[in-house]
């Protein structure tokens, strides 16, 4: 018997009588949109991001080109954002994104209640970009932002594409003395630019 | 008798290869300063955690569904474990199925060997610490390099980590310090935690750029989509995941979700119960390997569909790893997670590691005072402390426990259940604590005695004062 066979039939030994599944139903404390923007900017601010509200992209268009001049490895994944870089596929080689300072890339959706932003594989471009880069900027509609995680999980697909991740803040430790330390493995920071178009 | 021994035969249980919890505690507990400091550090992150469960008004419907949740797939287990490996397996990712530690361990070098694979790092997998995967492969020339900070740390130091969350909650920045010294080059002296990751930072970069396989843990498994969620802080999940070449994720069966709403449920409990943040940084759900990845799941047993079979006892499987229990006990805060002995410490490992090795982690249970916070602050509301003291009685029955024990508490029993003994024996304690105070007050005869001091004896008994001041 194979070792798959003798763990399901051992489970269906031991389980005990079917219990019922219960209904998730849980509502979210606000109805208000602009609440929840709020909430939003306060978790994520609290938990070491930065969130900047912009009626325009032109802004975020300048401080690309600028710093681009500057010298930086910019990387921008949005068409609306200018020139996009196409050298970021899925199977280039973590040695060459490793030299990526700053990347550009548009979120999905935001969550009130904890600070995270949804980013779907398409987006990100390869799966490393998020965590290599040195610096991330995440530009998000501010109408996207959704009062809590059950709703978020209503409104993605977690299984239309390969990866998908909820990114909060930057990365950060606190393995040493709980001494909190950002900038661990991943991004040293993290920009999210709320966009009112 | 010579008090050592007198101290063994009263007061410690069976003792393993390994030193007791007690015997463990009681070293550990000879530096005061830093048993303190370990205290209080443990509940500062209980504190936080109690921050942050205050601000969401639904915490204990969430704890409700959390646990009913589990209750349910536990009940209906072996289905939605099929159901899973199919949906992963049309996802493109590669099943196999591990009765106990050594196949699991036989499975990854397998791929490892077929492969060449000359690099492997892994993110943290409490599996793989149970499983002694490290160990296991070293013996074999394959080298793992941890890649979570903490795990790092105590990789470097030859240590297993001391908390499932916080693997070297045991240091001080020093101990670090000089270890990065050691093993990085990292200048002496220099103590500063931002300093310090950054230079683990710099180090591990090369690491996940060079390495070929990754292997990583799994916190939930979703039967409908055949997918995995992978949460970290660091975001070295992600980086040695996605620089690799294979992926290796490992899970215990009871690691099985049945719907992807589910983990709405499960990841607004997980973070605010192990550190009180309202998510971790990184929350990375694997669906499909990369173009030109491999991809392989590892399902193991090691003794879960055992415990599924005790009814006493199968809720423990509910545990999403958290280490809110671990943070809340006071035992556990003033005896550090090395004196548990096993991979997982704390509350939750005295309930799991008896099923596992009855005899080698006898002594486990018995390092509670059942006083029942474990359960308070337990996400899935696991009832934690009952569980302890019925590991307690199980033991005892088995034969586990030691000697003295047994006939300290039979004697205990008598003692108890004869009111007229009873009243000769508490005023010949009382005489004997008022008489030969240094008899009690010796730590090597009186365990009690230990990090306190011993009231001074009444005169009479209560019995005696009841019965002279009554109307």
């Amino acid at each position: 018997m194979s070792s798959r066979e003798k763990i399901l039939g051992a489970i269906s030994t031991n389980k005990p009588a079917l219990i019922e599944l219960p209904v998730i139903d849980i509502k979210s404390t606000s109805n208000l949109a602009a609440d929840w923007v709020e909430q939003f900017i306060k978790i994520l601010e609290s938990i070491g991001g930065t969130v900047i509200q912009l009626s325009s992209i032109d802004l975020i268009k300048k401080e690309i080109q600028q710093a681009k001049i500057g010298g930086e490895y910019i990387v921008n994944t949005l068409p609306i954002l200018g020139e996009v870089n196409t050298e970021i596929n899925s199977t280039m080689e973590a040695s060459l994104l490793e030299t990526v300072d700053r990347a550009y890339i548009e979120g999905s959706l935001g969550v009130a209640e904890n600070g995270s932003v949804w980013l779907y594989e398409h987006q990100i471009k390869n799966r490393l970009l998020p965590f290599i880069c040195q610096h991330l900027v995440i530009c998000l509609n501010t109408n996207k932002i959704v009062p809590n995680l059950h709703e978020a999980y209503k409104q993605i697909d977690v299984a239309k594409e390969g990866y998908g991740v909820f990114l909060a803040g930057p990365s950060k430790t606190a393995d040493i003395e709980q001494s909190l330390v950002i900038g661990a493995h991943g991004a040293r920071s993290l920009l999210v630019y709320l966009i009112s178009e | 008798m010579n008090p050592k021994n007198f101290n063994r035969l009263f007061f410690e249980p069976i003792q393993a290869a390994t030193l007791s919890h007690s015997a463990a505690a009681e070293i550990f507990n000879k530096d005061e300063a830093r048993t303190d400091w370990h205290d209080e550090t443990l509940w500062f992150v209980r504190e936080k955690r109690d921050k942050a469960v205050k601000q969401i008004s639904e915490w204990e419907q969430l704890r409700t569904l959390g646990s009913d949740i589990k209750d349910h797939t536990l009940s209906n287990l072996d289905n939605y474990l099929t159901e899973f490996e199919k949906n992963a397996q049309a996802n493109g990712i590669k099943i196999h199925w591990a009765i106990d530690a050594e196949e699991h361990n036989e499975i990854i070098l397998r791929i490892i060997r077929e492969q060449k694979v000359q690099q492997v790092v892994k993110s943290k997998s409490m599996l793989t610490e149970e499983c002694h995967l490290n160990d296991f492969l070293a013996q074999r020339g394959v080298e793992v390099v941890d890649t979570d900070l903490g795990e790092r740390i105590v990789q470097f130091r030859n240590e297993p980590p001391s908390h499932i969350v916080l693997p070297a909650i045991h240091l001080k920045k020093q101990d670090v310090s000089e270890t990065f010294h050691e093993h990085l080059g990292t200048e002496k002296g220099n103590n500063d935690p931002q300093y310090l990751t950054e230079a683990a930072r710099q180090h591990l970069r090369e690491k996940f750029i060079e390495s070929q396989l990754a292997i990583t843990g799994v916190n939930f498994a979703i039967a409908s989509t055949g997918g995995f969620v992978v949460c970290t802080n660091e975001g070295n999940a992600d980086m040695g995941a996605h620089a690799a070449k294979i992926h290796i994720a490992c899970m215990g069966i009871e690691k099985i979700i049945p719907k992807v709403e589910h983990l709405g449920v499960f990841l607004r409990l997980l973070a605010r119960s192990a550190t009180g943040q309202p998510i971790t940084t990184y929350s990375s759900h694997f669906h499909q390997p990369r173009v030109g990845q491999q991809m392989h799941i590892i399902i193991v047993d090691n003794g879960r569909t055992k415990q599924l079979g005790r009814p006493d006892f199968r809720s423990s499987l509910k545990c999403i790893r958290c280490a809110a229990c671990f943070n809340t006990c006071p035992v556990y805060r003033r005896s550090g997670g090395h004196s548990y002995h096993t991979a997982v410490a704390g509350p939750i490992g005295s309930i799991l590691n008896p099923n596992l090795d009855m005899k080698a982690n006898a002594d486990l249970p018995f390092a509670s005072t059942l006083c029942g916070s474990c359960s308070n602050v337990c996400p899935v509301k696991i009832d934690i402390h009952v569980q302890l003291y019925k590991w307690r009685q199980e033991l005892v029955s088995e034969g586990y426990t030691a000697t003295g024990k047994k006939v300290a508490m039979k004697g205990m029993a008598f003692v108890l259940s004869h009111p007229s003994i009873y009243r000769i024996t508490g005023k010949m304690a009382r005489w004997m604590m008022r008489a030969f105070p240094f008899i009690l007050n010796n730590k090597s005869i009186n365990p009690w005695y230990k990090q306190r001091e011993m009231p001074e004896a009444p005169k009479q008994s209560f019995r005696d004062w009841y019965k002279k001041n009554k109307q």
